[in-house]
């Protein structure tokens, strides 16, 4: 794991692939984050899932930060593990705050599936083209998204007249 | 929540079926439902959310100190394991050293943690499957290895034992010898459950060769620990990416290539004595020093200094009215639960309280495999599928 980004391999085989997909890139702790352009999300998972000297074939988690009030507001958060490489890797992808959407991973790794429904039920980001988007934690006819910071933790909202 | 499955025109004689919450043999509030062809599972969906306690949002609004009695609650058979989770992805944040004998003791009570889960894990799981005498014997051994958390934190299940920064206080004069008299007669008993199970003709045919999950399939479906290394796949973080000195420890990781459930059962044994082993070794080599890092900032200061000492005094009053305030960033901790991969994702905006803390739970991911396991299956072999995953749903829901 490197302190320096630009002797990363990971970082530079992506580059080499899709010289504008990587919005940012930044290194905490010996921890490497990818900014990833949402346009450009699904073929870079799959190009870190295949590429032979990378295979990122597990995806150990799958979340989301809500920066209320900046905008843009959301990020998924995607923490990739190559078996192989024995490495660990986080993209990120920015999304605004009206409207949150994002193209589903579940093609790319099935483990997604129940990831995306509970981050779509506690953060209410959209997943486009997951096989069923459905609440996974809060019953199904929940209102609001628990997880965002503007969500009211007291109870009901408070509508002044 | 409250997932139904439809008919499929053309097959009204099949049967829909909602197993569960309230089940025996679903580990806590599992709901599955199954469509049946005679008793054949057709399809099958689970259903979870009836223990959602909403932790990752109450983690917003504590201490990291604070945090860390929630995580007790989460995987309530394994405490420590998640204490340790959470307070490794804490010191990443800070970039903090702990001190060695600190390391050493939470090896060893991990480990511990380890054995009772599969001990339960293992109980369960015969009683599931008609073997009734395996889950009292489980939970004879299960016991004194609570007394032991009991003798060192003061708590059986929910200890917050570990703390940011090393270990609440000093484990207690003689525990050790608790623990020696434990690992005495446990390999004893290992031999036990296995002259009981591992070649009883009824236990075979309930388990081999049923719930079969191949290795690229648990890979691409996010499964880890003993299930991924019963379907082959030699994967262990403490010996890939060791965390608290488990580099130093002697163990090895044993995998089956079968994927069935004997496999994961034959490889959560073989845990059990491997964990036996570390704990040895944690024991003989316990080094001497202090328990808790040199970090007055961090670490709550002793009793005894806070009466001498006017810096102790207001470190603790800070500490304890504010919390301590990590640096800007965001880390990814995990660790190897019973359970697989535990993970622990913080993202710290310099106040004392988490900003987001998001918990990667194994049986989270590892649910997943299940309906790939028990599709075309017979209903009967429904129940061993769900032991052999061993889930808790405390850290499902969360």
């Amino acid at each position: 794991m490197p302190a320096d980004l630009d002797t990363y391999a990971p970082l530079k085989q992506v580059k080499a692939f899709d010289p504008t997909a990587v919005d940012e890139a930044s290194s905490f702790r010996s921890e490497v984050t990818l900014y990833i352009r949402p346009q450009s999300l699904r073929r870079v998972c799959e190009f870190l899932r295949d590429a032979p000297e990378l295979q990122f074939k597990f995806l150990a988690d799958l979340t989301a930060v809500d920066c209320y009030p900046q905008e843009p507001r959301f990020e998924t958060v995607y923490h990739l593990l190559s078996l192989k490489m024995n490495e660990r890797l986080r993209l990120k992808v920015r999304l605004p705050g009206a409207d949150p959407r994002v193209e589903s991973m579940v093609a790319v790794w099935p483990a997604a599936n129940a990831f995306e429904r509970e981050v779509f039920d506690l953060f209410g980001i959209v997943f486009e083209g997951h096989p069923f988007l459905e609440r996974i934690l809060m019953p199904e006819d929940w209102e609001g998204h628990p997880l965002r910071k503007d969500y009211p933790v007291q109870g009901e909202i408070t509508r002044w007249p | 929540m409250a997932i139904t499955l439809e008919r499929i025109p053309g097959h009204e004689e099949r049967v829909i079926l909602s197993m569960g919450p309230q089940h025996p043999s679903t580990h806590g509030v599992l709901r599955l439902v199954l469509e049946l062809d005679g008793e054949t599972v057709v399809r099958a969906l689970y259903d979870i959310g009836y223990l959602h306690t909403g932790f990752e949002k109450s983690f917003e609004d504590k201490t990291y100190t604070q945090g860390i009695t929630l995580t007790d609650r989460m995987d309530y058979l394994a405490p420590l394991s998640n204490n340790l989770g959470f307070c490794l992805a804490a010191e990443k944040l800070l970039d903090l050293e702990i001190p060695l004998r600190a390391q050493w003791v939470r090896v060893l009570l991990t480990e511990l943690t380890r054995i009772q889960s599969h001990l339960v894990w293992l109980g369960s799981h015969a009683i599931d499957l008609g073997a009734m005498s395996v889950f009292l014997y489980c939970f004879r051994e299960r016991e004194d290895i609570l007394k032991i958390f009991e003798m060192v934190s003061g708590q059986r299940m929910m200890t917050s034992y570990f703390r940011i920064g090393g270990l609440a206080l000093e484990p207690p004069l003689g525990w050790l010898k608790r623990v020696e008299k434990f690992i005495g007669y446990f390999p004893d008993r290992i031999d036990e459950y296995e002259g009981l199970l591992t070649r009883n003709p009824i236990w075979l045919r309930r388990t081999q060769g049923i719930g079969y999950l191949s290795a690229e399939d648990a890979i691409a479906l996010g499964v880890s620990g003993p299930s991924l290394r019963g379907s082959g796949v030699e994967w262990d973080l403490r010996k890939k990416q060791p965390y608290s000195s488990y580099e130093k420890f002697e163990f090895k990781v044993p995998t089956r290539s079968e994927g069935d459930v004997y496999a994961r059962y034959l490889v959560r044994v073989e845990e059990m004595r491997q964990s036996l082993k570390i704990v040895q070794q944690a024991m003989q080599g316990m080094p001497e020093g202090p328990v808790k890092a040199k970090a007055p900032h961090i670490v709550l200061p002793d009793r005894e200094e806070m009466k001498t000492s006017i810096e102790a005094l207001i470190y603790h009053f800070k500490l304890v009215t504010e919390g301590f305030h990590p640096p800007l960033g965001e880390v990814y901790q995990a660790i190897e639960s019973p359970r697989g991969e535990l993970g622990f994702y913080m993202v710290s905006n310099g106040s004392p309280r988490p900003y987001r803390c998001h918990v990667r739970a194994p049986s989270f991911a590892n649910l997943q495999a299940l309906p790939r396991m028990i599709e075309g299956r017979l209903i009967a072999d429904v129940v061993a599928c769900i032991g052999t995953i061993d889930i808790i749903l405390g850290e499902v829901d969360r």
